[in-house]
């Protein structure tokens, strides 16, 4: 097991399978609101499912609408658990602090350095815990 | 955290409930926006408007039923429908209804009624150097970028945060350091002649998305001065691909007089040389499908402006669509009236088209399940639809999109962009 330190962008804690990629995203058009589906055609983890998971993306691109479309998955349930970036990603955070004033439900972020982020593989398990410690564990 | 009267007034709730609601999601917000305190903004632009469900209809009601009223001019962007145009197509009646719900909220607040995802084509339209809050990617970078407004990249829901309080983390594109360019994209034997062709400008877009995501791109090398809607197709394409909140063009845009005065007199950090074989991949890009298949030609994203229905109006004057392929205009209620007054619409209706305002295929679930591929001249279209649509693209200039659909079948001149 790994622990990394990265910076809290929303505090709380969140454990899942980690579903990565260098490539930004946008969750309008990117990120189906029913199913968890990550739909961007051009994306490399177009078809992977998000729900549960703990998601490591470096920033989002495209639309404003992301947060509203994050905002309704969060709310339908299918939203992930946590979110890894390796910055601070406004659209992805004001979701998490509207889910947290409207439904008290948010869900943690933080950012880790570059270095640290192109080290995060989907399969691997990742727990985000206080201060913003990530434990990443092998794919079993 | 440094924050003045008004802003602890607000917070307190001096201010009213609604008031108090959005500063302390602003005041949430702050840290993450990597600054210590606010600034004022003199207008809005609102994407929140756009209906994703439940919970942004909840949002919009939460804050209008709190007494919100926006302290700054606010346009609205597009609506979840075509308010009195939606029974037409297949929009579910419970969407239709909701969607129509939260306009009314937003209409509440004091907003303006624009529901266009064009607003710099209405008389609303900021000035050089205004401090704006805009949500819309397309919007931000237009402003940013084509008028020299300034405004961060918001999301939605933040947008009306600003609006309600005018105030806005006092960061990035706001101030004079947050917009130096970052990247010099040259380009290199990208003759004249292509760059009078509407098809260059949407690809460019789509390019600088694809080559700079995260950075302010600074381009030299034109040789024409574009229009304001070839400049629009830039933003939109830059702000599909990648998060472009701000690009300048060298002798075009105003804040890049000489390329020295788009990176503030430093050198630029990285250069990057692009060509044929760069854009020719681009264009590429922006196409899904290479077979013949048509079943709609869609038109307007960002929302059609008057020129662009001047420029349509003759290619279709005296002809008639191909049975089998829909073909749908979206633009504002203003350029519809406007373009209806001086008689564009009729050669266009003629023709076969039909126009839809207020919104557009992608933000509101208005297209039959027949529909399967789509030819658009827009890089905003042809970025979003396999994924919101579910549909093949093909992306092609203007006068293909006439061509094919009169054909019923997908033609292109690639003429340049031939490989």
């Amino acid at each position: 097991m790994e622990s990394v330190t990265g910076t809290i962008i929303i505090p709380g804690e969140a454990e899942g399978v980690l579903l990565a990629s260098a490539e930004p995203l946008s969750f309008w058009g990117g990120y189906d609101q029913h199913t968890g589906e990550i739909i961007d055609r051009r994306h490399p983890l177009s078809g992977d499912i998000g729900t549960g998971r703990i998601l490591a993306l470096p920033f989002t691109r495209g639309s404003s609408t992301t947060t509203a479309i994050l905002l309704e998955s969060v709310r339908r349930g299918v939203a992930p658990a946590g979110i890894i970036t390796d910055r601070a990603d406004v659209f992805l955070a004001l979701a998490s602090v509207v889910a947290d004033e409207m439904y008290e439900r948010a869900f943690p972020m933080v950012a880790v350095d570059r270095e640290v982020f192109d080290r995060l593989k989907s399969g691997q398990r990742a727990r985000i815990g206080q201060g913003g410690i990530i434990d990443i564990t092998a794919a079993s | 955290m440094v924050l003045t009267d008004y802003d602890k007034a607000l917070l307190a709730g001096e201010e009213g409930p609604a008031a108090q609601m959005a500063m302390r999601i602003l005041n949430r917000m702050l840290p993450v926006f990597g600054v210590d305190r606010f600034m004022d903004v003199e207008a809005a632009h609102i994407d929140s408007t756009v209906y994703m469900g439940i919970a942004t209809m909840e949002y919009a009601e939460r804050l209008a039923a709190l007494g919100a009223k926006v302290r700054v001019p606010a346009t609205l962007n597009v609506s979840g429908v075509d308010e009195h145009g939606w029974q037409e197509w297949e929009v579910p009646e419970e969407v239709a209804a909701n969607a129509t719900r939260q306009m009314r909220a937003y209409e509440a607040m004091g907003c303006i009624p624009t529901w266009t995802c064009a607003p710099y084509q209405t008389e609303h339209a900021p000035s050089f150097g205004q401090q704006i809050a805009a949500g819309e990617s397309n919007v931000i970078g237009y402003y940013n970028s084509v008028i020299g407004a300034r405004t961060e990249r918001y999301p939605d829901l933040l947008d009306i945060c600003a609006a309600i309080t005018g105030r806005v983390p006092a960061a990035g594109l706001h101030l004079d350091e947050g917009r130096k360019g970052t990247v010099l994209l040259r380009l290199r034997g990208v003759s004249r002649q292509l760059q009078e062709d509407d098809a260059f400008y949407p690809v460019l877009g789509h390019l600088i998305g694809r080559m700079a995501p995260d950075g302010i791109p600074v381009i030299e090398g034109m040789e024409v001065q574009p229009t304001n809607d070839q400049l629009k197709a830039v933003c939109a394409g830059g702000a599909s691909a990648g998060a472009i909140a701000l690009f300048h063009m060298v002798g075009v845009t105003p804040e890049a007089p000489t390329t020295e005065a788009a990176f503030q007199g430093d050198m630029p950090p990285r250069v990057i040389e692009v060509g044929m074989d760069e854009l020719r991949a681009s264009y590429r890009d922006l196409s899904t499908a290479d077979g013949e298949q048509l079943d709609m030609v869609v038109l307007g994203s960002p929302h059609f402006s008057i020129d662009e229905f001047k420029a349509l109006a003759p290619l279709v004057a005296g002809r008639r669509k191909a049975e089998g392929v829909d073909f749908l205009v979206t633009c504002s209620r203003t350029v519809r009236m406007v373009a209806g007054h001086v008689g564009l619409l009729e050669p266009i209706e003629a023709f076969g088209a039909k126009i839809t305002v207020d919104t557009c295929p992608l933000t509101s679930p208005m297209l039959p399940d027949r529909i399967k591929n789509l030819m658009t001249n827009s890089a905003k279209y042809a970025y979003y639809s396999p994924g919101l649509l579910g549909t093949d693209v093909v992306y092609g200039r203007l006068s293909d999109c006439v061509e094919s659909a009169v054909l019923g079948r997908v033609k292109r001149e690639e003429g340049p962009w031939k490989a």
